[in-house]
């Protein structure tokens, strides 16, 4: 069966997807996805699909899953490189994607991913802090 | 309306959905349909092939190339032999799913295309029916 590969980058994992996807192949790579943030502890999940030419309501619900699921263990989701044509029929369609964090491409989204890692940690230091 | 080509698909497994979507694809080119309308076609398509899928098993498909309105578009006719829909009204309504999913498949779709027809008879079937001008 058809994998999408999960690349570890420093504190953060990230996907291209590269492939047309199917209905298994999203369940998959939501599973391993949220599987691999336990695993690795990564802070942030950057997921490119610059090369998907549809999204439907199916696709659209996994990854906004992806990003609840990953919230919820503490790491934060961008997706980057929507096409235009694919970002007006989501709209069209009913699905805006709430909840899922955009950014135009890869660069822009790990600096996305940076920022929010840094506030969080900023945070900790604060809390920290103040307990001492 | 005039059908220029056409073509005749089974949609019996997930695969198949790739498959059919590639096939709208090569349609849409051929009469030059814009990037936009062509995504939302094909994603119009995708959320009734997956439908057929799974509330009839599968089911068949028909893609062609018509002309009316004074210009090309694409024509997609869905039809199963599946449970059929008891009250359309409420399925065309957003939200409303009796599976798991957003509910979002057969209103979506009609908001996606330009001509959008549903039949359904309850124990026999349903067939759909959508087109998608090229400048529509």
């Amino acid at each position: 069966m058809d994998k999408i590969p999960i690349l570890k980058i420093g504190h953060f994992l990230m996907v291209a997807i590269q492939v047309d996807l199917y209905d298994r192949l999203a369940l998959g790579l939501e599973s391993d996805l949220v599987q691999a943030v336990s695993k690795t502890g990564a802070k942030g999940v950057l997921i490119d699909i610059s090369s998907v030419s549809i999204v439907d309501s199916f696709m659209g619900r996994i990854l906004g899953n992806i990003a609840g699921m990953s919230k919820i263990l503490d790491a934060e989701t961008v997706i980057v490189g929507m096409q235009p044509a694919v970002a007006i029929t989501l709209v069209e369609l009913g699905l805006p994607l709430k909840g899922v964090q955009t950014a135009l491409n890869v660069e822009k989204g790990m600096e996305l991913l940076q920022k929010k890692i840094q506030i969080t940690e900023e945070e900790e230091i604060e809390d920290d802090s103040t307990l001492q | 309306m005039i059908v220029l080509s056409s073509d005749n698909m089974r949609i019996a497994k997930e695969l198949d959905m790739v498959v059919f979507r590639n096939r709208l694809k090569e349609f849409a080119v051929k009469i030059g349909m814009s990037l936009v309308n062509q995504t939302k076609l094909i994603t119009a398509a995708s959320e009734l092939s997956r439908n057929m899928l799974r509330y009839a098993g599968g089911g068949a498909v028909l893609i062609e190339i018509v002309n009316g309105q004074r210009q090309n578009g694409v024509r997609v006719t869905f039809s199963d032999t599946g449970p059929g829909i008891p009250d359309i009204d409420k399925a065309m309504k957003d939200g409303f799913s009796t599976g798991k999913s957003l509910g979002l498949g057969l209103p979506g779709a009609r908001r996606l295309v330009n001509d959008f027809d549903i039949k359904s008879t309850v124990g026999k079937g349903t067939t759909i029916t959508i087109t998608k001008w090229k400048n529509g």
